[in-house]
């Protein structure tokens, strides 16, 4: 397994660990593409230099399955399978765009983005902000359906750590920083409180991060997609909430 | 503003604090930092990181920091700021005239494990070419001089035989007096990682630490010895193993000489280490005793992890020695997923093994009486060199209070917090007439120097630290020093001062020196560092990029030597004045002596040393939880908060050495290891009383 | 000589006043000095006759239905232990006409014996079929349920065969067989039946999966709703345990498998095979992406059988008569028998066990008698709450996996709910997106965060609210539900809310395409 670890890449995320076992050769939109046996259909793409958008993937935690955003096309295969949990076989012929895939992902997209707060989007430079730009929606229209919705913009605040915030509202229950906590550091800090719309990101028996068995590692910081976890020193004036734009 | 600064620059280096040595991206924006990010690509973290890394490196900018060289004439005047050249001068005029009344002798060198190879060897070249003498040490005296000793004495090196990683293909793992999870945080990770995967988790501690027992990772035998006797439990698991017939045969035969191997049979066979006697004694079941000894030689693949709870003891070399015995005698040597690893605590406090910062040795442990290596270095260094071995730091202190020392040099060192016996290490200070310090802050050292130059956080300056696994890893300087000079600048103007000319233009030049006298680093240098991100060495031309694992075909003394290692108690005993032992230790937020963390925001987890004590015992005493008590041994005495705890059995107490105003070490003994002199805090009688009224009690009697 | 008199303990008829009946029949009977043995049964399943009580006449059974605990006395007046004659007399059990009628293959001793009695089971064929499973290599027994053309009964409907056959040649141990009891869909009930009405059947079919595939565990996860099974599952194995039929050795031989019940907690997607397993295992009910298959790694990421209870039940059968008696029944791919659960507005509910090729129609009009209003049906929701609604026009498509599928629908577990005129399709649209919304697990974000839109749209397009956008960004969400969601939760809610769109246009304020034109050629 060290192996795998060590093919980590500074400023590339395959998305999902890499492997170490024998070879298998697939074609992602017509590349041809040499993975180890077990890596994933997201990063044979990667590694082909076809990007395929994703918020739950990270390759230094266990594929997960949850945002939906990373679906494909695979020829012989009904659907639209998440390319994070789908592992890659030989001979395989995956489609990385297309018109249903552009509608998905989009549709995706907007169901996160009528729980967001608009005005931390425009010039931000998260992995989120990446996969907006890849996928090419970064707001609801005006008149949007999904607009005036449920929504967590009022939700949890957590400064009690002194090095990093919990903004709930920016939170899209990717599960990244619970996963980090559990795989990476193995303190098994973070969970995942309630169920459906209401599930939320809570720190021990639903504590602040200061008083759960949080260690500060910084594991859930480095693993948080959409800035909802993230270091107070890139706030020189200190942190503070978008207003709420979902009115 | 919502949106967060952006970097706009990022520079590899690595951390300032413990021995695992993650590499970090330093972030800045504008010049300033804005935050540390673990480096994926580091092969020490692998992207992960702790509290102390990632967060807590304010302390480069505290206002503490001392910004000017400065001098005065007694420890009783206030400093004077001066320039660099006039301290330099002034330093190096008072350590010749001292060397001129009282001889060559009376001067030495302290060298710290927190600055770079490159600075650590220039502290002893110092010590060789600008005293002519040898009277230069390192802080590992006080945690891993055992290590080195009992290590080279057994398997011939005294270092970690294996990378971190080849703990994710061992099938057992055995922790002895450490707690990874709190000391070396990362590593502690990836061995709850493997634990999750399946591996088997011993552990011999006198605590109930968080490695013994945290979510998903339980140990399945922990022996919660009474402090003091890990020499007894040890040779009593290797009389299991010799009695049973658990040894690995094969392995002793072709690769250790047989001769040693079937004394140390007899030794450890006899009756008097069998568990059933071993057991009572040190207050554990004779069953765990063995299981755990059968799950260690069962393997397939098991791995050793040690810390300070098994070298500051009086018989901490000898406890090396045990582990090393152990494992090969069980064969559990020269591959992945076996080893044995001392877990060094500093983050170059390897590099301070490796780079001849020792009275006796020069670099890569090769010794001053050797006139062959000697030759080397009087070659490279175009200068006579003393072949006589000089005085070890706690001889320093010995040699000040009885008068003959007089003048001392000390890199990023606190011997007044951190070294045992306080009262004595001020004494042999006050007695100096020349006390040159060089540190970030002033420290309770500083209040007795005369000169106090200031040093560079490895945040300011340009080096290599050796991690853990053997591992040189980049040091870039993301910010200028604060004082103008980097720390290796500082004593290169020292050696000038005492008349020795040197220019390096790059702390580069400073390891090409290091690669051409030492054959461990011969194929070490920044250009090979940077182009593969980390060597581990040795690194020569049999292993042009670093060797990961040792020991895989030879030992380096050709075959591995079973040591004999009879128990001898300490001296240090518990009776009706002090029923209770006292064992230290450290936690995750706060790095050792503090000076670092105390002055970040990771007050907010520790703010305060804090005596952990059994239910049992505090009942006795009529204490409750946060009460203020007593600690007195028959060296000293402090007060410290006590929390009642289940980690610790009756019996024990445990208290951490973070903050200065505990002075934890006024508490403890004078005794330490008979090899090295590494001392044993971790065996102390003590008796804790309830203060009655609100104060602070520290006092000192012997 | 003893008379018996059976009164189901079924929750149902519980629900409806059986025990009280029980209760007075003992009374009754103790005072008059009669010598009746009162027997507690599984449910017959005709529950618009329920409580429905039985005599034993001379080897034959007599019904009497709906009974009431004042009903008592007139009926032994009236000779109910010779089948005298009443108002409420039924005639002999089995020429009821709607029982007459089914095929009653797993659900064979259901109503018949006392589901606690290991005698009255080995006495009607039980564990005949572990018997004879027992005798026959693991790879034998794989082959059978294959021949028999078995599909998973809760709902996905793959073959069993091919699922067994996985596990049994799977490398890795120890294995479990766990049987999903989890029935969440509202309107069925088959699973409970069983649990409550012939619980050894379950065990004996968990028995013969664990010698088909190498397992020694078993796990029966029940829901909590459904305390009645849960005692009765709970007694009937330690029975079993008592005397050989789980434990070590099991009948002799060298099969050691044990079973224990774990109960749910409120969760209806526990009911899906993953997250059933990591509830059993401890943790959030949250759905496992698959690739792994549980067969492979399914509990403690063990090989594993997750199978449905009628699945399970319908096994010892299969064992007992051969496979190819059971495909014998059942019409294309869809082999065997459906117990389909017809519940709603309907006049007869209740459980039938028919082959597969009956038509819907001849289910409701036939079994069910229509609706119990007696106004005309309206909608038909076949599948549970994420099933299609089937319009009118729709009812003549036959009971198939296949067939029901091509009409846009999901045959599932085999619940129908029958709706009539007063039906307003809107509200049940949003039903079906409330219901996603409230047992979501959370983890996908189609599922966790599209449900409540969902609800939302629907809301404002019954308020008249840009009708139009909104329906069209209703129907670009069920796209994504249907596409983009990690499990069938958030897979299957647009089929509802699809089927109502389509087939009840006018119920959203929405004219049908053809009135739409219309009326714009008018302006």
């Amino acid at each position: 397994m060290w192996s795998e670890l060590r093919a980590l890449r500074d400023g590339i995320d395959l998305g999902t660990p890499p492997r170490d076992g024998e070879p298998v050769t697939l074609s992602v939109d017509g590349i041809p593409v040499t993975v180890a046996a077990g890596s994933s259909v997201l990063l044979a793409a990667g590694i082909a230099g076809c990007t395929v958008p994703k918020l739950c993937a990270s390759d230094t935690l266990e594929a997960f399955g949850s945002c939906r955003v990373c679906l494909v096309e695979i020829e012989g295969r009904r659907g639209y399978p998440a390319s994070c949990t789908t592992p890659v076989d030989e001979g395989m012929q995956v489609r990385t765009t297309s018109d249903m895939l552009a509608k998905l992902r989009r549709g995706v997209i907007e169901l996160y983005l009528s729980d967001f707060p608009e005005g931390d989007i425009d010039g931000g430079w998260s992995q989120l902000n990446t996969t907006l730009d890849q996928v090419g929606v970064h707001r609801l229209a005006d008149d949007h359906p999904y607009r005036s919705g449920a929504n967590h913009q009022g939700g949890v605040l957590d400064m009690s750590n002194p090095y990093f915030v919990f903004d709930q509202a920016k939170c899209i229950v990717c599960s990244r920083c619970v996963r980090a906590c559990e795989e990476i550091q193995g303190t098994f800090a973070l969970t995942i409180d309630g169920r459906g719309f209401g599930s939320t990101v809570v720190a021990g028996q639903n504590e602040s991060f200061l008083e759960s068995d949080c260690v500060s590692c910084g594991a859930c910081v480095q693993a948080c997609p959409s800035d909802a976890l993230i270091e107070k020193s890139l706030f020189p004036g200190g942190y503070e909430r978008a207003d709420s734009s979902q009115a | 503003m919502p949106i967060p600064v952006k970097p706009d620059q990022s520079t590899i280096t690595t951390c300032a604090y413990c021995g695992v040595g993650c590499g970090f991206k330093a972030e800045t924006s504008g010049g300033q930092i804005v935050r540390m990010t673990p480096w994926k690509e580091g092969k020490a973290n692998h992207g992960h990181s702790c509290v102390k890394g990632r967060f807590a490196f304010d302390y480069y900018r505290h206002p503490d920091r001392v910004r000017s060289p400065m001098i005065r004439v007694s420890i009783e005047d206030p400093w004077r700021e001066v320039s660099w050249d006039e301290a330099f001068a002034h330093a190096a005029g008072e350590l010749k005239r001292i060397q001129e009344t009282y001889g060559s002798g009376s001067v030495g060198a302290v060298s710290s494990s927190r600055c770079t190879n490159e600075e650590i060897y220039l502290m002893q070249k110092f010590a060789r070419v600008g005293l002519r003498n040898n009277n230069i040490d390192n802080c590992s005296r006080i945690c891993h001089s055992p290590t080195q000793f009992g290590l080279s004495a057994t398997l011939g090196a005294g270092a970690a035989s294996q990378h971190f990683d080849s703990i994710l293909r061992s099938d057992v793992i055995l922790v002895v007096g450490a707690n990874p999870t709190e000391g070396h945080p990362v590593f502690g990770s990836m061995m709850k990682r493997s634990v999750r995967r399946g591996a088997n988790l011993l552990v011999i501690d006198p605590r109930r630490t968080e490695t013994v027992d945290s979510p998903h990772c339980r140990a399945s035998v922990h022996l919660a010895l009474r402090p003091g006797t890990n020499v007894l439990v040890l040779d009593s698991i290797a009389h299991v193993v010799v009695t049973e017939r658990l040894y690995d045969e094969a392995f002793v035969r072709a690769r250790c000489d047989w001769d040693d191997f079937e004394l140390w049979m007899s030794q450890v066979g006899d009756a008097r280490y069998s568990p059933d006697v071993v057991g009572p004694e040190a207050g554990l079941e004779p069953d765990d005793i063995r299981e755990l000894a059968r799950r260690y030689a069962a393997g397939p693949n098991s791995t050793i992890y040690y810390g300070l709870g098994v070298t500051e003891h009086s018989q901490g070399s000898t406890g090396v020695m045990c582990l090393g015995n152990l494992a090969m005698a069980c064969g559990m040597i020269g591959r992945e997923g076996v080893g044995v690893n001392p877990l060094r605590g500093q983050g170059n406090v390897q590099g301070g093994s490796c780079l001849g910062s020792w009275p006796h040795m020069f670099t890569g442990y090769r010794f001053v009486t050797d006139a062959a290596t000697r030759a080397v270095f009087e070659n490279e260094w175009k200068i006579d060199l003393d072949g006589e071995p000089g005085l070890r730091l706690p001889n320093m202190f010995d040699a000040a209070v009885a008068g003959s020392f007089k003048g001392l040099y000390i890199q990023g060192e606190d011997p007044v917090q951190s070294d045992p016996n306080r009262h004595h290490v001020e004494a042999a200070l006050r007695n100096m007439e020349c006390v040159i310090v060089q540190d970030l802050y002033e420290t309770e050292t500083t209040k007795f120097a005369h000169v106090l130059l200031p040093g560079s956080s490895s945040l300011e300056k340009n080096g290599t630290f050796t991690n853990a696994e053997r591992r040189v890893s980049m040091v870039r300087k993301i910010v200028e020093p604060v004082a103008g000079l980097e720390d290796w600048e500082i004593t290169v103007g020292m050696i000038n001062a005492m008349g020795y000319e040197l220019k390096y233009d790059h702390p580069s030049e400073v390891l090409d020196e290091i690669a051409r006298t030492s054959p461990a680093y011969s194929g070490m240098s920044f250009e090979l560092i940077e182009r593969v991100g980390s060597v581990q060495w040795p690194c020569n031309t049999a292993a042009p990029e670093g060797t990961e694992v040792l020991h895989t075909v030879t030992f380096p003394r050709g075959k591995g030597s079973f040591m004999l290692t009879e128990y001898v108690p300490t001296k240090e005993r518990v009776d009706d004045r002090f029923p209770l032992l006292l064992t230290t230790g450290r936690i995750l937020s706060q790095y050792n002596a503090g000076t670092q963390t105390r002055r970040t925001a990771n007050n907010a987890w520790y703010d305060d040393d804090v005596l952990d004590i059994s239910a049992d015992d505090a009942a006795q005493r009529g204490l409750r939880n946060g009460d203020r008590v007593r600690v007195a041994s028959r060296y000293g005495e402090t007060e410290l908060s006590i929390t009642v705890s289940g980690r610790v059995h009756p019996g024990v107490v445990y208290t951490t050495f973070h903050f200065a105003h505990t002075m934890v070490n006024a508490v403890t003994s004078d005794l330490n290891d008979w090899a090295t002199n590494c001392p044993e805090y971790k065996v102390t009688a003590v008796e804790v009383t309830k203060v009655t009224k609100v104060g602070k009690v520290t006092k000192v009697t012997s | 000589m003893t008379a018996r008199v059976f009164v189901p303990c079924d929750a149902l008829s519980v629900a409806l006043g059986a025990d009280e009946v029980a209760e007075r029949l003992v009374a009754e009977t103790a005072a008059r000095s009669l010598d009746v043995t009162v027997v507690r049964n599984g449910s017959r399943g005709l529950f618009w006759l329920e409580p429905m009580i039985e005599v034993d006449v001379g080897g034959m059974r007599h019904a009497y239905g709906p009974v009431e605990a004042d009903d008592i006395p007139s009926l032994i007046d009236a000779g109910l232990l010779d089948a005298g004659a009443h108002r409420t007399n039924l005639g002999p059990t089995d020429q009821i006409p709607e029982l007459e009628r089914q095929t009653r293959l797993t659900f064979a001793r259901v109503g018949v014996i006392d589901p606690r009695s290991l005698d009255d089971y080995l006495a009607h064929g039980g564990f005949d079929g572990l018997r004879r499973a027992l005798a026959m290599s693991p790879s034998d027994v794989v082959d059978e349920v294959e021949a028999s053309g078995l599909r998973g009964r809760g709902g996905a409907a793959f073959p069993t065969g091919i699922k067994w056959r996985t596990v049994l040649g799977a490398p890795a141990s120890p294995k479990y067989v766990v049987a999903n009891a989890d029935e969440g869909d509202s309107g069925t009930f088959a699973d409970r039946m069983v649990m409550e009405g012939d619980p050894f059947c379950l065990i004996e079919a968990m028995a013969i999966a664990a010698h088909a595939v190498g397992a020694t565990h078993g796990v029966i996860y029940c829901r909590s709703e459904y305390p009645h099974s849960i005692a009765t599952l709970e007694h009937c194995i330690g029975v079993a345990r008592q005397y050989g039929w789980l434990g070590t050795s099991i009948a002799g031989s060298v099969l050691d498998f044990d079973i224990e019940v774990r109960v749910g907690a409120g969760a209806y997607i526990c009911g899906e095979e993953t997250s059933m397993l990591e509830s059993i295992e401890g943790k959030r009910g949250m759905v496992r992406p698959k690739p792994p298959l549980p067969a492979l790694e399914g509990l403690y990421g063990k090989p594993t059988v997750v199978n449905n209870i009628i699945t399970l039940a319908s096994v010892p059968w299969i064992l007992a008569h051969g496979g190819a008696a059971y495909s014998g029944h059942g019409v294309g791919r869809s082999a065997g028998t459906l117990p389909v659960q017809l519940a709603g507005n309907i006049r007869r509910g209740g459980l039938v066990e028919v082959p597969f090729g009956i038509t819907v129609r001849e289910l409701i009009e036939d079994f069910g008698g229509g609706t119990a209003s007696g106004r005309p049906a309206r909608a038909v929701q076949i599948g549970g709450p994420l099933g299609a609604y089937f319009h009118n026009d729709q009812l003549d498509t036959v009971l198939d996996y296949e067939a029901i599928a091509a009409a846009g629908g999901l045959l599932g577990h085999g619940g129908v709910v029958v709706f009539d005129d007063t039906v307003d399709m809107a509200v049940q649209a949003r039903f079906a997106m409330e219901f996603c919304a409230v047992e979501s697990c959370g983890k996908c974000t189609p599922c966790r965060v599209g449900s409540t839109r969902g609800v939302e749209l629907i809301d404002k397009i019954v308020l008249g609210e840009q009708r139009s956008a909104n329906i069209a960004q209703l129907e670009d969400l069920c796209e994504v539900l249907e596409h983009g969601s990690l499990c069938a939760l958030g897979g299957l809610t647009p089929y509802p809310v699809r089927s109502a769109l389509q087939h009840f246009p006018e119920d959203f304020g929405q004219r049908n395409q053809q009135d739409e034109h219309d009326a714009q050629e008018n302006i």
